[in-house]
Order: structure tokens, then sequence, then C-alpha cells
């Protein structure tokens, strides 16, 4: 289990509770949070659950893999905190995460 | 590809029984369904390549709920139902979208594609999933002013390339093929990407690089962050780089940042709309309009659920309407495909 934080481009917050094994993305469509999209619903194939992590989180939920880095080359407004969140699976060592949601997915 | 496959005409109008818009899984399987009923169909796709989202988004992911195959992915989903339905002969037009939906009064309609091809049909089956595939718009500030003057997702006219300072954002094969299509006939070209690594094809990554090292083109780390220009007109993009913001001067920009899915034309056809979803009846899985059926992600009805499965069940049903329309009073005789020698020889296995 893990509380997860969402934060929009205008400073709102949201908190989640995630299951173990979920991922992240998967976290955020369960509680309707705004602009994730995961149009290919999690196939790691679209780059529309672009987040940035927080600083703070960001050696526990590591880097991005090859695959999830050549996808990225489809999201906007990259940096070097950028993940899919469809690639981050929640473990109790994720519980605190902090992520934010991007501007626009496209 | 299919048997019969054939891409763009501007002649005759095809004149058919069946248009069936979207070559996804349950576009396909609609050809079979349809064609055990003698109803012979047109598929139109706006991908190069049969399959919908199956063969374009998770070709290699496997799907798990498919009933009798345990696992599969999308592309041998894809390629399973080609074979499946190959006996029917169905005429694919692919890389070409459906735009317009004319009635034509006595049950007739007749559809006209991006490429000109007209088809009159008595049936058209909308089965386009989440909708069709567009490529992605970089949210950059004012882009859709230079649309289509100065702003393209595609070359279809290399001449409105030449002697222009081309500027074209991607790091995959649409980004390299046109960097080096592009590059002989521009003035400048410039190549950018967030990173020095390319995932497109080995080989066209090294001419790229030669092409750098040769000093006949550009290539730049970095992301387009705004657009400059008048009326549409680019003259400039600004990029941000490691090493902070530049201005690169441009009059073409392409970028190439993959596709997403939009409703498109179909919202123009004049069907009762539900949030992007066609409602249907789950007796025929008709629209608000007799003879066009929806099937498939894109309809909505009480209790529908998105899976490929459901999509296989409701074209069996729209075939059994399709029938009566494409025959009108003849009776329709329910066979089996174990039992009937007369579907057995359709499917050209008796």
């Amino acid at each position: 289990m893990a509380k997860i934080t969402f934060i929009q481009p205008d400073g709102t917050e949201q908190v989640v509770d995630a299951e173990n094994g979920m991922t992240v993305m998967e976290a955020a469509k369960k509680n309707l949070v705004e602009g994730i999209e995961a149009e290919c619903g999690g196939a790691c194939a679209c780059a529309t659950c672009h987040v940035f992590v927080d600083e703070a989180w960001r050696e526990k939920t590591g880097g991005p893999s090859e695959m999830e880095e050549d996808m990225l080359d489809f999201a906007f407004d990259v940096r070097p905190s950028s993940r899919l969140s469809c690639q981050i699976k929640v473990t109790d060592a994720l519980d605190g995460l902090i992520v934010r949601v991007p501007e626009k997915q496209f | 590809m299919a048997e019969g496959a054939m891409n763009g005409s501007t002649g005759a109008p095809v004149e058919t029984d069946a248009v069936i818009v979207g070559a996804g899984p349950v576009g396909l399987f609609a050809v079979f369904e349809l064609g055990l009923l003698d109803i012979k169909a047109h598929v139109v796709d706006i991908l190069d390549k049969p399959g919908g989202q199956c063969a374009e988004l998770y070709p290699e992911k496997p799907i798990y709920d498919i009933p009798g195959l345990p696992i599969v992915t999308g592309q041998e989903l894809t390629d399973r139902l080609m074979t499946q339905i190959k006996p029917f002969g169905a005429t694919f037009h692919l890389g070409h979208r459906v735009d317009a939906l004319e009635r034509l009064g006595e049950g007739r309609f007749r559809l006209v594609t991006d490429a000109g091809t007209q088809f009159l049909t008595k049936v058209v089956v909308i089965a386009a999933g989440g909708g069709s595939f567009t490529p992605k718009r970089p949210p950059l500030a004012g882009i859709e002013a230079y649309e289509g003057k100065s702003v393209f997702y595609s070359v279809r006219r290399i001449e409105d390339f030449r002697g222009k300072d081309v500027l074209i954002v991607g790091g995959g094969d649409s980004a390299l093929d046109w960097v080096l299509n592009l590059q002989p006939v521009a003035n400048r070209l410039t190549l950018l990407h967030r990173r020095d690594e390319f995932r497109g094809a080995p080989h066209s990554v090294e001419k790229m690089r030669s092409l750098v090292a040769d000093k006949k083109m550009d290539l730049r780390i970095g992301q387009v962050t705004a657009l400059h220009g008048d009326n549409g007109a680019l003259s400039a993009a600004t990029i941000r780089a490691k090493d902070g913001e530049v201005r690169i001067d441009c009059s073409r920009l392409l970028p190439f940042f993959g596709l997403t899915m939009k409703l498109g034309p179909v919202a123009n056809w004049g069907l009762n709309l539900d949030e992007n979803l066609i409602p249907v009846d789950t007796e025929k899985f008709q629209t608000s309009e007799a003879g066009i059926f929806a099937v498939g992600d894109i309809n909505t009805y009480p209790g529908k659920l998105k899976l490929i499965l459901s999509g296989f069940h409701e074209v069996a049903l729209m075939a059994q309407a399709a029938y009566h329309i494409v025959y009108p009073g003849k009776k329709l005789l329910f066979q089996y495909t174990t039992s009937s020698s007369s579907l057995q020889k359709k499917l050209g296995v008796s």
C-alpha cells in the first residue's frame, strides 16, 4: 500500500491510495486524477501518462527503462524527472510518492 | 496484407454492399460475419496496415481474454483474423480516412475518403475504435495558425520544402526518413531531438550522422518551446537545449511525436453521439439511423464493455440485421459453420 500525491500544474493536490502491484497510472485512473490519459491502457505505447517524479523520490522510483525512454520521445516537455506512470509499479517503498502532472499530455 | 488490397483511386464510385470503417479486430471480424451472409465488404482504415490499436499500440503485447486463445499478441490476433477472413476477399483501402457520409435516399449511402475514393453502399459499419489515429500536435502556443502552411505532420509534396529552412523534430523512423528525403531539397535542414539517441533504423541514423559530419545538415539536442512568425508563416522556433534557450530560423516545421486517437470526421456525420461514442441498440447494433451500424469500442449501450470479445459478438448480430437491408424480403436461415455445407463452401473448406 502506498499513498501517492498527484500535483496538478495549478498546484492542486490529490492524494490517492494505491495497492502494491498496481501501477501509478492505474492508481491515477482509478481515482480520476486529471491529466493522466493513458490512451493505450498501460502498454507503454502512447506516452500519455507522463509525470514528473518529485526530486526526493527519483532514487526510489528509479529511471525509465530503455523501452520507456524510447516512448518518452513521444511526450512533450521531457525532463530528467520524467517517467511514464504506467511503468512505475507501486510498492510499500513508494508510500508518500509525489508526482507532478504536466501541463498537457498532448 | 490482404488479397485484393489496393490503395487510392479517384475513378468511378465503388458499388458495394457494405463499407466497414476501421480495420481493427472488430472491423476485420465484421468481414467474416457479413461474408457468411453473402455481404461483400470494403474496409477503410487510416493506418497503413490492418489491426487497428492491436497493430499500432500493442503488436507485441499479449492479450489474455480472447476465448480459446489463452495468450495472443496484438499482431498475432490481427494475422489470424486476416487468415480467417481471407475467403471473403474484402477489399482494403489502407492509409485512407473516410471523411464524408452522404445520404442518397432509398437506403443508400455515399462515403468519400480523403484520397477521393467514393463508395456507394447499402450498409455502413463504423468499427472505428477510439477514433482515427492522427499525429500528435505539440502543445505549443498558437501552433494551429501555422498548420497546413508552415507546420506539417506529414509530407504530401516535397516541393513545399524546396529551398526552405526545415526543422524536423523527433527521433524515430518518420523523423529520420524525412530528414534524409528533404535534406537534398531544403535550403538548410535541422533535426531536433530531445536526446542524442535515436529509435530509428540504424542505417538511417548512420546516414543522418554522416550528413551532420559533412556539415550538410544540423543536429540539435533539445526541445521546442515556442514558435515565431506571422499569419501562419513560420520564421523561427525557440528550443530549450542543455546550454539554455536558442532560437533557430526556420520556415517549415515537421513534428513527429507519434499518433493519438481522435473521433475525427465521424463526429460530423449527423449521428447521435454520447461523449464521442455512438449509441446503438443491442439487437442490431444500429445507430440512430437505419443502415448505419456501430460496433466495437466506438459504440455505447447499457452495460457496454470495451472488449474485443464484445465487439465480436456485436458484429455477429449486426450482420443479421445488415442481411435484411442488403437482401430485403429474403428469409435468413440461421446456420452453423460446423455443419452447414453452404457456409463451408463460402469458407472454402468443403
